[in-house]
């Protein structure tokens, strides 16, 4: 196995009395996709927001190839190689497509700015599926093409970890087999990956291994068809979040 | 000496507590950021000023004109001015921008008025001017009627709001505005009336302040200066936080003023306002929003 | 070819303003200098606020202290130290009100600055009877109105062609990008709270330097002339008017209104700020768009950014 990328140990996370998270711990290998699943409100997206720096941890400790996260402001984390998106897309509504990407070129570790930006920018555009709509409107787009734009600024920081937070939500059946080859040829290019996802057939076909969480700690980990077959992860799901 | 400063800043205190609930009630309930609140003050203490002087209206029966004229006034401009912007707004955080420019406007307009009307000379009248003991030192009787207003106006509020059904429905619309709907309260009625509630407690602050302070024309901004931080202070929609907010600041107040330098009042203000902001900015009282 | 063909207007423009001092009479130019200052004020105030969102009600502080410098030092120092030491006090004074309050809400920006002019006038008051013992200052100095009205004349042109430069710049985008959503861009690498308080360093520095290069003009000089709280007030209705995140904007807001304030103070002397308040609330209500377009995204994504990201997620309390 290769050297291992992202480390949450004991990771905690309190809103008042509420404990959404619980020393939760668990490892990202540099080139794998991981996926972080379980029922809603099981504190999975609070792990996200703590790893992209939205939240401080309460306690426990994130740390990233050696730097320690955890207690970062959002823009040190991003410059230090995590870019996401979000659970609820979003965009910058009064900026173009091409700037949506721009703006993660521009404030990057290694900025790009100018001519060289714009290239870039159009590149991402092309890899995501948005060829040539760089000068459309952001809030015009669809909200599939507002996923992918989300993506293609994700991709434009150059991040060593990306976090989706259910980025495949949301889309029909010939949208997600798109989403889902999009996700693989990014895995194919090494890049890491960190997913919170509820749709189980991208799960299957994507990660390598599983983190399944509930109501704040963590109840499995491990090969994705082992930890999905797990008796306590089936009673988790009861009812069927399996959609 | 010590003895009469601290009553002294108590009284102040008092009437800052006074005068920061009715804000808290407009910003927390009505979501307006009302910055001509300080000049609905200072209308109400020239209101006193003249009906003592031309009409030989004590300050104290004089309260009963204020305190339903601000209410009425203060009804009017959130019908004619405001509930337009919040229409407008449709709930949305537009409101807040908007208010504040609409009242910044409002403010000037006021205080026009008040220069057109009286000039921009300090004014005081001497009403109740004479030294009573208090725990062997001289406290003027005017600053202690000022406290027992404060006391009793603030507390029936207080009372109002916590243990009434009506009260309850007010406070509900402050905490989730989109629900009260739901439980059957208008939360635009409820705006309004907060609004005017508010007003009413600024006109009756403002009769308090006249019976022992001197005000010109132009001091409505230092007291809406020093309502909102009372209101930072204590939470913003937290009464019993504006009640103890205020008084900590009327005592800081006057002491600076004792044993500094009365020049340096509203920088020891803007120092307190200054650590609230950089230790706590949800307030002393408020609950912490992360 | 069209953008060579601006630059040129521009250069010409700008000779033909540089000499006008030449064909007029004292009160045209006087009318001029007073102009010329507010169409700075007003654009440097859009340069942070418009941009930002974040709306100051303390340019008169920033004013009154550099006009407030030129009185202390004009006797002291050469002119052009007097400038640099009254650009360091607004300086100061901004870092220390940006650094407290630009990491909140915009709200608690709005209401600090809300009393600061008031504040920093208490205390100039409190300096100059305790220490210096006396309340008003004389600035005699050698400047015609001409010079006068040139250095402002530079002062504008600079903060117009570094708006232009911002605007096209890394941090233009910034700016647009925080304006949309506080939240990507801190997530996207942008370091909201020393974005912010650059700009707003810059916009108080050249507010602060147009009192100063305006001080002259008054030869007697006391805090309630210095920060008069209607130049807090008319900057802010002049860049609104205009459109306060467009570079002109707050250019073709403030000729207009400023020739209507002259023709309305030396009307209605007694009513002139009950008829600005008016005014003000007219145009709050008769062009929200112009107003609030831009600053209204910026309070949405502020509240936003008071809730965590996680509150829309996942069903939390």
């Amino acid at each position: 196995m290769s050297a291992t990328l992202l480390t949450l140990s004991s990771l905690s996370k309190r809103f008042g009395g509420l404990v959404a998270v619980n020393e939760v711990s668990f490892q990202v290998a540099a080139g794998e996709i991981v996926g972080l699943l379980g029922p809603n409100g099981s504190g999975k997206t609070t792990v996200l927001n703590m790893i992209s720096g939205s939240l401080r941890p309460t306690a426990g400790s994130i740390d990233l190839a050696g730097a320690r996260l955890s207690g970062l402001a959002a823009h040190r984390i991003a410059a230090l190689g995590v870019a996401r998106t979000f659970q609820l897309v979003r965009i910058l509504p009064s900026l173009t497509v091409g700037e949506n990407v721009l703006a993660a070129l521009a404030f990057r570790s290694k900025p790009l700015w100018g001519r060289e930006a714009r290239d870039r920018a159009d590149a991402l555009l092309e890899e995501v599926g948005l060829a040539g709509r760089g000068e459309e409107r952001a809030a015009d787009l669809t909200y599939i093409d507002q996923k992918r734009m989300e993506l293609a600024r994700a991709l434009g920081a150059e991040p060593r970890l990306l976090l989706l937070d259910e980025w495949l939500a949301g889309l029909n059946p010939a949208e997600l087999r798109l989403g889902i080859n999009l996700i693989a040829a990014l895995r194919e290019k090494g890049m890491t990956i960190l997913l919170v996802e509820h749709v189980m057939e991208a799960v299957r076909a994507l990660c390598g291994r599983a983190v399944v969480m509930n109501a704040g700690v963590r109840i499995a980990e491990g090969a994705t068809a082992d930890v999905l077959a797990d008796a306590e992860v089936v009673r988790a799901y009861l009812g069927g979040a399996d959609d | 000496m010590l003895v009469t400063t601290i009553i002294n800043g108590l009284v102040l205190g008092g009437t800052y507590a006074l005068v920061a609930m009715g804000l808290t009630i407009q910003y927390g309930i009505a979501r307006i950021m009302n910055l001509a609140y300080g000049e609905t003050i200072i209308a109400a203490a020239f209101l006193a000023f003249v009906l003592n002087g031309a009409l030989g209206i004590a300050p104290l029966p004089s309260l009963l004109i204020a305190a339903p004229a601000g209410f009425a006034l203060s009804y009017v401009i959130y019908g004619l001015m405001l509930r337009p912007l919040v229409r407008r707004s449709g709930g949305g955080a537009g409101l807040e921008v908007n208010s504040i420019l609409a009242t910044f406007g409002l403010l000037f307009v006021i205080q026009g008025i008040m220069l057109v009307l009286f000039g921009g000379d300090y004014i005081s009248y001497s009403y109740m001017n004479f030294g009573v003991d208090v725990l062997g030192a001289s406290v003027a009787a005017n600053r202690l009627l000022a406290l027992v207003l404060a006391v009793v106006l603030g507390g029936g509020l207080y009372l109002l709001l916590t243990r009434t059904l009506w009260g309850t429905a007010l406070r509900a619309v402050a905490v989730a505005p989109q629900s009260a709907p739901l439980v059957g309260i208008d939360a635009n009625r409820a705006a309004r009336f907060a609004f005017a509630l508010g007003g009413a407690l600024a006109t009756c602050g403002g009769v308090v302040i006249s019976m022992y302070q001197t005000f010109t024309a132009s001091s409505g901004v230092i007291f809406t200066m020093k309502a909102l931080i009372v209101v930072i202070l204590g939470g913003v929609g937290n009464l019993a936080g504006a009640l103890s907010a205020g008084l900590l600041l009327g005592l800081v107040e006057t002491l600076v003023a004792t044993y500094v330098s009365p020049g340096l009042t509203l920088a020891a203000v803007y120092h307190i306002f200054l650590g609230v902001l950089l230790w706590r900015p949800s307030g002393l009282f408020g609950k912490a929003r992360r | 070819m069209k953008s060579a063909f601006v630059w040129v207007a521009l250069v010409l423009v700008l000779a033909a303003l540089a000499a006008a001092p030449f064909f007029m009479q004292a009160y045209g130019l006087g009318l001029l200098i007073g102009l010329m200052g507010y169409v700075t004020l007003a654009s440097a105030w859009a340069l942070f606020s418009g941009r930002t969102g974040y709306i100051s009600l303390a340019t008169v502080a920033f004013f009154g202290i550099g006009a407030y410098m030129v009185a202390a030092f004009n006797e002291v120092l050469p002119y052009p130290l007097v400038l640099v030491v009254a650009a360091l006090a607004g300086l100061a004074l901004a870092l220390v009100v940006g650094l407290s309050t630009l990491r909140l809400a915009g709200v608690y920006f709005v209401i600090f600055t809300f009393g600061l002019a008031e504040l920093v006038r208490q205390l100039v008051t409190w300096y100059e009877i305790n220490v210096t013992g006396t309340l008003g200052r004389y600035i005699f100095m050698s400047l015609g109105p001409e010079h006068i009205y040139w250095q402002l004349l530079a002062l504008a042109a600079a903060t117009l062609f570094i708006t232009w430069r911002i605007d096209r710049s890394r941090l233009g985008l910034a700016l647009r990008v925080i304006a949309d959503d506080e939240v990507v861009a801190a997530h996207l690498g942008i370091n909201l709270a020393r974005t912010k308080l650059a700009l707003f360093a810059l916009s108080s520095v050249i507010i602060t330097l147009v009192g100063a290069v305006q001080a002259p003009r008054w030869t007697y000089i006391e805090p309630a002339i210095a920060f008069n709280p209607t130049v807090s007030f008319l900057t802010l209705v002049m860049a609104l008017l205009g459109g306060a995140s467009r570079l002109w904007g707050p250019v073709l807001g403030a000729v207009p209104l400023f020739l209507l304030f002259e023709w309305l103070s030396a009307n209605f002397p007694n009513h002139y700020s009950i008829l600005l308040g008016l005014l003000f609330i007219a145009i709050v209500f008769a062009v929200p768009k112009g107003i609030v377009a831009l600053v209204e995204t910026r309070f949405r994504t502020n509240e936003r950014a008071f809730r965590p990201v996680a509150m829309e997620a996942e069903g939390k309390p």
